[in-house]
């Protein structure tokens, strides 16, 4: 156990409260269940908690959900909400992969089906999707100013050039397109970055899953979302690539200067920051909103290429596939919205890093399709376990500024991860357990053996029992492109 | 003397350097990115960069010159192998770096590092020894 002890209270069995103490404006609530607790005391995540709470215009608390883990600046699976007058914005809030996020297919193939094909379809898409470190297309290199319509326009621009259907984007969060962006203030080094990287998969964590529906927990609300026993689903999780990664960069050295120049008091120069209402602010925010809709293209195009994938190995056609989208949502934002805090409707900038938007039933920005279930939730686990789909909660809206948790977050360093699998053959273990995978070096294996990472069952139990989600099934997969 | 040790960080990797002098914790920092990116061993020695890198304070410089070397790995597809930071003005630094360009190797790449943060930076002189602290997200 780390040195260091925090003043925690007990809420409840899934709430833990820092109170406020010293330079926080406001409380640290923590979601967790006490044996996970006990793990989060022991890295920096809550020191980061509590440095979140200590940033102007902070409304409400400084939230964390259970994949809590050590970040820089802000913690991964914090979320913090900021008064549109008196706030600030950070990069450091939202992170380098700006709308680092996940999206979840589902099609009309059950695992019977699929099962013969299974090696060769997991081939197929380590083929026609480029994945792994500085992975890019060799077919597709953008022009600056094609790159620079996708930057305004996302998911609609990829749709536009022929990669999927205009219907997949309702079931994007902010319909595949955050408003505001401009390119203009996208710098020429993020712009070369994005050039050959538009979809593509990355490294680290990113992964396409292909996988089964193993289990539901409720049959309503399932068959809303489409979802039935031994279907299968492909979930997606990949970001802004090199693009994003500039963009954060280039804007945590304007934020340098706007902290010091607005006397803002930073306790890790990586959560520096600017009013929101101040031209630094704005024009963050601007061009975040590029490198969102840079990822929401990205998910787009790829999207499209496991159709083809799908069609080419099963040699089926897109009305036997039926591969639609279910929803997309972001991981690493920070967006302009709507809550209502003491009573009182308020515009509110909410920073969420390493966390999911979980909108209730019937809120405007809920596609009209899942207006009586809520905000899908897709909460992706480690490439040997589960994933699982949720739903968002009035709870959620109100408690969390309609956030929950985003996967299962890691527990192990890469370092201990490697260590960990030394003498193990990843791959092999996997396929004995019936999943395939792919990746493109053995170290990326290594470092994400399904260990590294938290139970995401506890994980997604927090969130269900303190009511800021509801579990809606739980999918397995079969065969997984590591990036 | 050990250039950097490694140091672990649930999320990322992060990277303790040493140097006697300043410019050479620089250039030892350099040499810590790429040993992580690649096995730097085997880097050939082909080309010459010179960079003038600036910042506001040495912190800031360190994050800018490694930021840069990232920036020239990624879009113009180099690799480095040795580094030699010139000169350490308060807002300045000088280097030659040097390298080759990297081809369709991609099994030359052990790890991706995204980007250079400021989470946890220090660089300080313990008696005639110069520590930096860099925690890189990968």
């Amino acid at each position: 156990m780390n040195e260091k002890k925090y003043n925690i209270q007990k809420i409840d069995n899934y709430r833990w409260r820092i109170p406020r103490e010293g330079k926080m404006l406001v409380d640290g609530i923590v979601y967790a269940n006490e044996h996970m607790m006990e793990d989060i005391q022991r890295d920096e995540s809550l020191q980061q908690v509590i440095n979140v709470s200590s940033l102007p215009g902070i409304v409400g608390h400084s939230l964390a959900m259970p994949d809590i883990h050590w970040g820089y600046g802000f913690p991964i699976g914090g979320v913090a909400a900021f008064d549109v007058n008196e706030g600030v914005v950070s990069p450091g809030g939202v992170g380098y992969d700006i709308n680092c996020g996940v999206r979840l297919l589902k099609t009309g193939l059950y695992r019977v089906e699929i099962a013969p094909a299974l090696e060769s379809l997991v081939n197929n898409l380590f083929m026609n999707i480029p994945s792994g470190v500085g992975s890019h297309r060799k077919d597709l290199k953008l022009s600056q100013q094609e790159e620079k319509k996708a930057l305004k326009n996302g998911a609609q621009w990829a749709v536009s050039q022929g990669y999927g259907s205009r219907e997949d984007l309702e079931f994007i969060e902010e319909k595949g397109c955050i408003a505001g962006a401009d390119p203009e203030l996208i710098s020429d080094r993020a712009l070369k970055r994005g050039q050959s990287q538009l979809g593509t998969l990355g490294s680290g964590n990113h992964f396409i899953e292909v996988g089964y529906v193993s289990e539901i927990y409720n049959e309503e609300i399932a068959r809303v979302l489409g979802l039935e026993k031994d279907g299968i689903t492909i979930v997606v999780h990949t970001g802004s690539r090199g693009l994003g990664y500039q963009v954060c960069d280039d804007f945590i050295r304007v934020m340098i200067n706007a902290s010091k120049k607005y006397h803002i008091e930073l306790a890790d120069r990586q959560l520096c920051c600017a009013p929101i209402n101040s031209p630094q602010g704005r024009e963050y925010l601007a061009a975040m909103a590029c490198a969102a809709n840079y990822a929401f293209a990205n998910r787009q195009m790829i999207t499209h290429w496991i159709r083809e994938s799908f069609e080419k190995t099963m040699h089926i056609g897109p009305k036997d596939g039926r591969i639609s989208l279910i929803y997309d949502v972001c991981h690493n934002i920070a967006k302009m919205e709507e809550h209502i805090v003491d009573g009182q409707k308020k515009q509110l900038c909410v920073h969420r890093k390493g966390a999911t938007r979980a909108y209730p039933p019937n809120h405007r920005h809920t596609p009209d399709a899942y207006k009586s279930i809520g905000q899908p939730v897709l909460i992706p686990g480690d490439m040997g376990r589960q994933s699982y789909v949720l739903v968002g909660t009035e709870k959620a809206y109100k408690d969390t500024f309609g956030s929950t948790c985003h996967g299962a977050g890691r527990v192990m360093s890469r370092g201990q991860a490697k260590r960990t699998s030394r003498g193990r053959d990843i791959a092999q273990e996997l396929k004995d357990k019936g999943i395939l995978v792919r990746a493109d070096t053995r170290a990326t294996l290594d470092e994400e053996l399904p260990e590294a990472y938290k139970n995401v069952t506890e994980v997604v139990d927090t969130v269900e029992h303190a009511g800021i989600s509801r579990k809606v099934a739980q999918l397995k997969p079969l065969c997984v492109i590591k990036g | 003397m050990q250039k950097y040790i490694l140091i672990d960080h649930t999320a990322d990797i992060g990277i303790d350097v040493f140097g006697a002098t300043l410019p050479e914790l620089f250039s030892n920092a350099g040499f810590a990115l790429f040993d992580i990116i690649t096995d730097i061993s085997k880097v050939k020695l082909t080309l010459t960069r010179k960079l003038k890198i600036t910042g506001i304070d040495k912190e800031q410089l360190l994050v800018n010159w490694l930021s840069e070397l990232l920036y020239l790995h990624e879009v113009e597809n180099l690799l480095f192998g040795k580094f030699t930071v010139l000169s350490i003005q308060e807002d300045q630094l000088h280097a030659s770096v040097r390298g080759e360009t990297l081809t369709e190797n991609k099994q030359a790449i052990k790890t991706e590092i995204k980007a250079v943060t400021y989470h946890s930076l220090s660089i300080r002189k313990e008696a005639h020894l110069w520590k930096a602290r860099v925690i890189f997200d990968v």
